[in-house]
């Protein structure tokens, strides 16, 4: 059995760990191993987070560069900080929403997300074989909830076929026991949000 | 049994559970933390849990808990366990009754660490056995047998996962509740002639401990835990822990292409080293690669087992240069080695060269109090001889810029007795030391009697934001609750200080910025040891107030909002400076900065 290999990145507190235990959890429901790992610790603190998710059997939660099947990026410039680990011709889906660092405005820069909207673009149908790009303001706007940016993105992955054998009615199943009930519509309507 | 999707640190706590621990106590250090609150989230009362003050107080109840039969269960993490070490050496000769399980998590990399010491050189150097888990399941059994072999030997036992085996996840089989073990025991049976530490019982103890591990190195050579994957060629690679599912990965997709892979060795008990079954393994190859992190502690051991049996084997690792002697093994790395010792030329994707990416460095949260009690410390002695001597915290992060108040960090409560020195060698100079609130219950208070004893003179800066932040927000004895969810009186930090003999102790609130700075003036003018106690809670645990707004007419672009505190939830938009709404959680302090008045509370529409 192949194993499906998923690397979720963002910048602490963007919701990649409740993404990440959601499609664990839709691959365990169809008797499926998963590994997973993230990074905690000082890290979460405004750091760039990054967790490996590993469907299918293998010993270690760590994946190699080029061998990730999908790149979920909740940040542009972290998604493209982890795009080596990005197999040749697999998927990119990421929000196009920058997070500036204090550091970035202390030197007064100011980090723009499209530049790395842009980048990623100039690779696709190469070395990215499919990306999609989330308007996140837009997404978000349309909604009504700043805090479903996580469904939006994985449920175009999901959408797209590209969580190996876990689909987009595994994830919803995995969500209505994880998620409280009130929350549950809105939760829906952003995993179908984006085209993909 | 059922399946359950779990961190190697829940899985740790859970078996501790199923295996009937009874009493658990702990300090809370990234990685092991989660271990100590798993078994507290899921205790139905029946068993004793505490954040101890620190990892010796710990160990040192949890042993009274073993002599009274109880199995006991320690958390800390690796730099923990030299706080622990001088009970725990001693505990090694006396022994103990009830299972014992020594849970110390260390920190290749290191990723939230001042060391990468290795737990296995220390069993080795303590005497104590050592469990080292190369994923969650693992440990979930291992757990067991640990207990089985503390009470059959009469030995705490070492448990050390690294940080990738704690923090990883995995769905593995637990087992349900009905199975869980039931060892209550007695209570403690007088005994003193095993009780009491004497040279004649150390010395009689002492030669059974070393006969005992010579037997246990046989038995671990025989554990199947230590498992040997027999390869195609001459070649043998040796791994442990998170290093060897990254190599087991690595062999099998070669293997799965048809190429010829190497044997492997897992040692997955290192100490006492198994050297029978390293033996035999040596023998069937002619050259072997050691894959392991922190110390080369497998390799010094296959080396020396080479020159007790005569055997003429390459062994490459760290001694030799062949694996890099500090850091983590990752998969890229490990796929490096490997290639390198089998020959394979290396397959990679195309390497992406990307635009200027924003660093990311980690900064105190916005609302941080920390951050306005540095800036007040900072204000306060603007041109004076001073040294800021840090801590361990999240408060270590105030050495960030534009902050620069943090000029040394060694290891907790290390401070005091660094600015106390520092003092020494000039004593014309300002000296503070900043502690947090759990840092001082667990390793400053001492520093505080050796200031006063000694006649120092300095300002102690005790940043109590109620809480033990950077480890995840854990209570302390100065917090008023327990892991035992009851409610206690509160130490109090004043108390403790003026108990010591403390002359001037000041409580003040960091955000109200004027009075601070003079605060700070006054105090730190006063001779010998004086103290300020910054009183505000973390940012995380409350509800943030109404975020404030930039008024753009009235602000001039001096940007001093950003180049004087470094609060993430001020930013520039446009060329602008603004204030991130969703990070901003009204502490204020930038409004008080400001030198034209434009910030203030965001009015609600
Ligand atoms: C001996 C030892 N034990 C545990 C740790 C892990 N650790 C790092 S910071 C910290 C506590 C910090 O709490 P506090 O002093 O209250 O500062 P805060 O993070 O709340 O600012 C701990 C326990 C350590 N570094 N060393
Ligand atoms: S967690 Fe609390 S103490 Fe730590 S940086 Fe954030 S606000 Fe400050």
């Amino acid at each position: 059995m192949s194993t499906t290999n998923i690397i979720l990145c963002g910048v602490g507190g963007q919701g990649t760990v409740l993404a990440s235990k959601l499609t664990a959890a839709a691959s365990m429901a169809k008797n499926l191993d998963v590994r997973s790992a993230e990074t905690i610790g000082m890290a979460q603190r405004g750091g760039s987070v990054m967790s490996y998710l590993r469907i299918g059997e293998c010993a270690s939660p760590l994946i190699k560069s080029g061998c990730a099947d999908i790149i979920i990026g909740f940040e542009p410039a972290e998604t493209v900080r982890v795009l080596n680990y990005l197999k040749n011709g697999g998927t990119v889906i990421t929000s196009d929403r920058a997070m500036m660092p204090v550091t970035a405005a202390l030197q007064g820069s100011d980090y723009e997300g499209a530049k790395m909207t842009d980048f990623l673009k100039s690779l696709e149908g190469d070395r990215i074989g499919k990306l999609v790009i989330v308007n996140t303001d837009e997404a978000l706007r349309d909604l009504g909830s700043a805090k479903v940016l996580n469904m939006v993105l994985l449920g175009a992955a999901a959408r797209g076929g590209f969580l190996g054998e876990v689909g987009i009615e595994d994830i919803k199943e995995a969500l209505v026991k994880k998620v409280k009930p009130q929350f549950h519509e809105l939760n829906f309507k952003a995993l179908e949000y984006a085209s993909v | 049994m059922h399946k359950e999707f779990v961190m190697g640190n829940e899985a740790i706590g859970k078996a501790c559970m199923a295996a009937g621990v009874q009493v658990v106590a702990g300090y809370p250090g990234t990685p092991s933390t989660e271990v100590l609150e798993t078994i507290a989230k899921e205790n139905d009362g029946s068993i004793y849990v505490e954040w101890s003050v620190n990892e010796k107080a710990a160990l040192e109840v949890a042993a009274g808990a073993s002599y009274s039969g109880a199995r006991t269960l320690v958390t800390m993490k690796q730099v923990g366990l030299n706080v622990a070490s001088d009970p725990l050496m001693s505990l090694e000769y006396i022994g103990v009754e009830g299972g014992m399980v020594v849970l110390v998590a260390d920190d290749p990399g290191p990723i939230s660490s001042q060391t990468e010491q290795d737990t296995r050189t220390f069993a080795e150097y303590s005497k104590l056995p050592c469990f080292d888990p190369s994923d969650a399941k693992e440990a979930y059994d291992m757990i067991f047998e640990a207990y089985e072999l503390s009470e059959k030997y009469k030995t705490p036992v070492f448990m050390r996962p690294t940080t990738r085996v704690c923090h990883s996840y995995q769905s593995i089989d637990v087992r349900d509740y009905a199975e869980y073990e039931d060892h209550r025991p007695d209570g403690f049976v007088k005994d003193s002639s095993r009780w009491v530490i004497f040279p004649k019982l150390s010395y009689v103890n002492h030669a059974k401990i070393e006969e005992r591990n010579a037997g246990l190195s046989d038995e671990f050579s025989s554990n199947v835990r230590n498992a040997v994957t027999a390869g195609t060629v001459r070649k043998g690679i040796v791994a442990q822990g998170i290093s060897y599912a990254n190599v087991k990965d690595i062999l099998d997709e070669a293997s799965a292409q048809g190429r010829d892979v190497p044997s492997l060795l897992k040692i997955s008990t290192p100490f006492p080293f198994p050297e029978k079954l390293a033996c035999d393994f040596l023998k069937s190859v002619d050259e072997v690669l050691v894959i392991e992190e922190l110390d080369p502690y497998i390799e010094r051991h296959l080396v020396y087992v080479c020159g007790r049996a005569g055997l003429n084997v390459s062994i490459k690792g760290k001694i030799t240069g062949d694996v890099a002697p500090s850091g983590e093994n990752l998969p890229d790395l490990v796929q490096k080695y490997i290639s390198g010792f089998m020959g394979w030329e290396s397959a990679s994707s195309d390497a992406v060269k990307t635009p200027e990416l924003p660093v990311r460095p980690p900064v105190l949260c916005a609302g941080c109090p920390h951050r306005a009690s540095f800036y007040a410390v900072k204000k306060a002695m603007k041109g004076k001889e001073t040294i800021f001597a840090g801590d361990i915290g999240c408060y270590t992060l105030g050495n960030a810029m534009p902050l620069d108040m943090v000029d040394t960090c060694l290891c907790m409560g290390a401070g005091l007795g660094i600015a106390q020195g520092v003092g020494r060698v000039k004593p014309d100079t300002k000296c503070f030391a900043f502690v947090g609130d759990s840092t001082f219950f667990a390793s400053a208070i001492t520093g505080v009697v050796n200031a006063v004893y000694n006649q120092a003179d300095m300002t102690l800066i005790v940043l109590d934001n109620s809480t033990t932040a950077m480890t995840g927000h854990q209570p302390h004895p100065g917090t008023g609750h327990t892991m035992m969810g009851e409610f206690t009186d509160k130490i109090d930090i004043e108390n403790i200080l003026r108990g010591i003999g403390v002359g001037t102790v000041v409580r003040q609130d960091p955000f109200k910025l004027d009075e601070a700075v003079e605060t700070v003036k006054r105090v730190a003018d006063e001779p010998g040891v004086k103290a300020i106690i910054f009183e505000a809670p973390c940012a995380v645990l409350f509800k943030p107030e109404t975020p404030y707004e930039i008024d753009l007419d009235k602000c001039v672009d001096c940007k001093m909002c950003i180049r004087e505190i470094g609060c993430p939830g001020v930013v520039l938009k446009d060329g602008r400076v603004a204030i991130d709404e969703a990070l901003c959680n009204g502490c204020g302090l930038c409004s008080q900065i400001c030198p034209c008045g434009a910030i203030g509370k965001a009015v609600k529409e």
